[in-house]
């Protein structure tokens, strides 16, 4: 048995090989197609993920409130909803203490905060000058309350939490440009707030930034509700909901362009196959007229497809791991991993649309009738 | 009983042109019949309906003790592959396998290809040193020996030879007579058509056709 199988090996091995541009054009074609497809079914795979990180440039998707009655809680709740989260990439958590003070006399809104992790939860604000540093007497003013006062990066101000309170010089570090209500306020370390204001170890709010969206930002508010005292958390609807709108149509455009490439590829092999065949008529014919019956012939195109889509599904699959590679590198600035489902998938899909693409170019290469052999053309 | 018997049969092809009419012929074991007559005269659909690619449209047709008159393709197909030995005037051999390959592929639609076999057979016309050559490398005269290898590979009953001279040039026209003259004097069935007069001499008996008519025995 062994040396008929060698034999259909060499048949459609042979009939591929020795004729080069033929097979080349072939599996140029499957060779796209599966690059696309796997490129694709990587990106559309990796793009949640990578845009729920990317999209945690727009700031906060979780914001922890004091729960019930209370104004503040304890800053050491920070710790319990760091470790509530465990589970999950924490781009951040910033802390706020809010409270009226006096800034050159001017009553406003003073926000207390750590800015390493406010840099990293909101990116997005605009500085004109530095963050307070967290020892000195720094404070960071919003644009429309620093234009009020006429005050200037590295002006000096004074800062009282009230009448009869001390009085203190602070020097302006920047100016801050954030489009909302942040403009409004001043911002000076956590710690400075809740000595001047005398309320030590206390928060008003944290917003944290999480790389979840759908279902597992709800399971997040779920777990921070759970595993932290006196606090409700929330989700910050419209970043939440965007991201998902965003997300959805993302998917479905790259899904309807996969399935575009793969009517493609199938018309592309489709017709690659059906000029296979017909420059093959007079073999075909040959082998019928030498004792091959439909199943031969059907098994010999059916293993020539097949070796073109695993031929072609190999090449395509790796240039689209890179392709999506480098889709992820220059637009997320992030890489992915290679993922052995995905190219398999792809390896296999290849196979079967080769398969697919071979069966109308085999329906004609059984009609042959081996009487043309001995008809001479 | 003689190897092949036809009687009066007769081919329209599309219901209208009468290729063949009124056919009787009968071959015996061991003979060596040449076909001849002008282009177009009906010969090749003569080969065609003995070498069961075809079925006749009238008369009756026996072969090897088996009716091919009204037999369906996939039985045409088995007959054809046991007992009939084609060579034909293209040599149509597969491009893209080597010579031994050519002769591998009959003996793998027919059981089981054997290459030390195949070998011998190709060492049997003269071409053995060829084996591992692509058609396109070989002459016209090694290619058509190639194509008589694998006719002979599968032990056929009767040999059925369209124009096998048709493409040669005249020495190697003359090596193939040679071929077929030990052939037949190791008692194999041959049927050849021809045009040439020296091939059909070759032959122990000449049959002519014209116009779908036979004229003479
Ligand atoms: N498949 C076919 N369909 C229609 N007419 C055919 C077909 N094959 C042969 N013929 C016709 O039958 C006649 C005999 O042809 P053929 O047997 O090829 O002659 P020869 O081999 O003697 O040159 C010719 O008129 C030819 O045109
Ligand atoms: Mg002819």
């Amino acid at each position: 048995m062994w040396s008929k199988y060698k034999m259909f090996l060499t048949m459609v091995f042979y009939s591929m090989l020795r004729r080069k541009t033929r097979l080349f054009i072939t599996l140029l074609a499957v060779a796209v197609g599966a690059t696309i497809i796997s490129g694709m079914v990587t990106v559309y795979r990796e793009v949640p993920a990578q845009m729920s990180r990317a999209f945690r440039a727009y700031g906060a998707n979780l914001l922890v409130l004091p729960s019930g009655e209370r104004t503040e809680v304890s800053d050491e709740r920070l710790k319990e909803i760091r470790e509530s989260l465990s589970e999950y990439e924490i781009v951040g958590i910033a802390p706020f203490l809010y409270d009226t003070m006096a800034v050159n006399k001017q009553p406003v809104i003073v926000g207390g905060t750590d800015f390493e992790e406010l840099q990293k939860v909101s990116p997005y604000w605009q500085l004109e000058g530095e963050y307070p540093r967290a020892g000195e007497k720094e404070v960071l003013l919003g644009a429309e309350f620093a234009q009020k006062l006429g005050a200037k990066k590295g002006s000096s101000v004074t800062m009282s939490a009230g009448e009869g309170k001390a009085v203190q010089n602070y020097t302006v570090s920047g100016i801050v440009r954030t489009g909302g209500k942040e403009e409004q306020l001043a911002y000076v370390p956590l710690a400075q707030l809740q000595r001047m204001t005398g309320r030590k170890g206390a928060v008003s709010l944290a917003q944290v930034s999480v790389v979840a969206d759908g279902d597992r930002l709800e399971e997040a508010v779920a777990k921070v509700a759970a595993g932290t005292r006196d606090v409700t958390p929330q989700l910050v609807k419209q970043i939440a909901h965007s991201e998902g709108t965003v997300l959805g149509k993302l998917q479905a455009l790259v899904l309807l362009v996969t399935i575009v490439v793969l009517v493609l590829t199938l018309i592309c092999v489709t017709t690659t196959m059906m000029a296979v065949v017909t420059e093959r008529r007079k073999e075909i014919g040959l082998k019928k007229a030498l004792g091959a019956d439909n199943r031969d012939v059907v098994l010999e195109f059916l293993g020539n497809g097949c070796l073109l889509g695993a031929f072609g599904g190999v090449a395509g699959t790796g240039l689209g791991y890179l392709f999506a590679q480098s889709v992820s590198l220059h637009v997320f600035g992030r890489g992915i991993e290679f993922s052995p489902m995905i190219a398999a998938f792809s390896l296999v899909l290849s196979i079967v649309i080769t398969g697919l693409a071979s069966l109308v170019p085999v329906r004609i290469a059984t009609s042959v009738d081996p009487a043309i052999v001995l008809r001479g053309e | 009983m003689s190897l092949l018997e036809l009687k009066d049969v007769s081919m329209e092809y599309n219901g209208k042109v009468k290729a063949l009419e009124h056919i009787n012929l009968s071959v015996e074991q061991g003979d060596w019949v040449a076909i001849m007559g002008p282009s177009g005269s009906g010969k090749t659909t003569l080969m065609n309906i003995i070498g069961c690619m075809d079925t006749a449209t009238g008369g009756s047709v026996v072969l090897d003790g088996v009716d091919i008159t009204n037999a369906s393709r996939p039985e045409l197909m088995r007959i054809r592959r046991d007992k009939i030995g084609m060579v034909f005037q293209q040599f149509h051999l597969i491009p893209y396998l080597t010579a031994v390959e050519n002769v591998m592929v009959a003996q793998y639609y027919h059981s089981m290809p054997d290459r030390e076999e195949a070998i011998a057979a190709l060492a049997r016309v003269g071409v053995a040193e060829r084996a591992d050559h692509l058609p396109s490398q070989l002459s016209g005269g090694e290619q058509q020996r190639v194509c008589i290898a694998r006719a002979l590979i599968n032990y056929p009953v009767l040999i059925l030879a369209d124009e096998p001279t048709g493409n040669l040039d005249e020495a190697n026209q003359n090596l193939v007579m040679q071929i077929f003259r030990e052939l037949h004097d190791e008692g194999h069935t041959i049927l050849t058509v021809t045009h040439s007069p020296e091939v059909g001499a070759a032959a122990e008996r000449c049959v002519v056709i014209e116009h779908g008519h036979m004229k003479a025995q």
